[in-house]
């Protein structure tokens, strides 16, 4: 999994009509839709496909869709290219 | 000395006494004169809870709920008992579309499943005495209110608040009465085990009129109300401990 597959997963999060495009520096909290329910969708998809636990705590201390990347990359390398 | 709150003379079984609130009612119930009988999952913690209760002839049985073999253990090891307090469970936010079946038996399982298949298992083997006080720990989450991403946690409520009053029905006759305790967010561990952030958990406050969450001693003195003979007119209710949480 590459970071453009990953951006592209984090865009699926938000239920919009269009497909959304996002950048590795964009900061998750300013999309407009962003919500507590979308933290969750979060957590549920990294659960999910890339079998990473992430808490609230550790997502709150996160700014940009990159950071969490990372994070899924540093708890669980062999998802990640 | 008059107490009608006593507990004195009755054998309990707690399940999910190794933390959180089935920990504080086994706590809570041995100091009223109980005699315990506590299960759970850990070794360790559970004799934790275990050298926290107060008199003698406590007993300790390790076990998993969500093995059939565990259950039948249990209720083949344990003693007659005047009273059950059913607290294991788990608690777990999932938006709605990212339910499957592995999930949603994870809840179900162990919030619904588990309480009617040990409750069934202790039937058959006439673990259960006349007189005796069922007591379930479901939520405010199902039966009042739910919360972004608690549709399965509430569903699995749900069921065990409605699953309740057709037990008292049936359990009726044998004059054995079977309540459910329903609270709002209490502070242990499962509600802290990270889905949550801090500043949600510290924001969430405010819904509540009192201003605080509730404490697992809170929830364990009601589980004594409705074990003891205080209660002896109470079947088939969900008792609300919420602090005015679902009046607005």
């Amino acid at each position: 999994m590459t970071l453009d597959e990953f951006v592209e997963d984090f865009g699926e999060l938000f239920e919009n009509e269009e497909k959304l495009f996002f950048q590795p520096d964009d900061k998750f909290r300013d999309i407009e839709g962003w919500s507590s329910i979308t933290v969750l969708s979060l957590i549920a998809m990294l659960d999910e496909k890339y079998k990473t636990r992430l808490t609230g705590e550790e997502i709150a201390r996160s700014v940009t869709i990159e950071d969490i990347y990372n994070l899924v990359k540093l708890k669980n390398p062999n998802n990640i290219q | 000395m008059y107490n009608p709150f006593s507990l004195t003379g009755k054998t309990i079984l707690v399940t999910g006494a190794s933390s959180g609130i089935g920990r504080s009612v086994a706590v809570e119930c041995s100091k009223m004169g109980a005699k315990l009988v506590i299960t759970g999952r850990n070794k360790d913690r559970l004799e934790e809870t275990f050298h926290k209760l107060e008199g003698g002839g406590h007993q300790i049985i390790i076990g998993d709920l969500l093995k059939n073999e565990d259950m039948n253990e249990i209720s083949e090891t344990v003693p007659e008992i005047d009273g059950l307090v059913y607290s294991a469970g788990i608690f777990k936010l999932i938006p709605f579309r990212f339910l499957n079946s592995g999930n949603i038996n994870d809840v179900m399982g162990i919030n619904f499943g588990s309480a009617l298949g040990l409750t069934q298992k202790l039937i058959k083997a006439k673990k259960i005495r006349k007189n005796s006080s069922l007591i379930y720990l479901s939520s405010v989450s199902g039966i009042l209110c739910s919360s972004p991403g608690g549709s399965i946690y509430s569903a699995s409520k749900g069921a065990l608040s409605g699953l309740i009053k057709g037990m008292a029905l049936d359990f009726a006759p044998n004059n054995i009465r079977v309540n459910s305790i329903a609270p709002g967010m209490v502070e242990t561990s499962m509600f802290s085990d990270g889905i949550l952030s801090e500043d949600q958990l510290r924001d969430g406050v405010n819904s509540y009129p009192l201003k605080r969450y509730g404490k697992a001693e809170e929830v364990a003195y009601a589980a004594i109300y409705l074990l003891s003979d205080a209660s002896a007119w109470i079947t088939g209710t969900n008792l609300i401990i919420d602090g005015g949480l679902t009046l607005l």
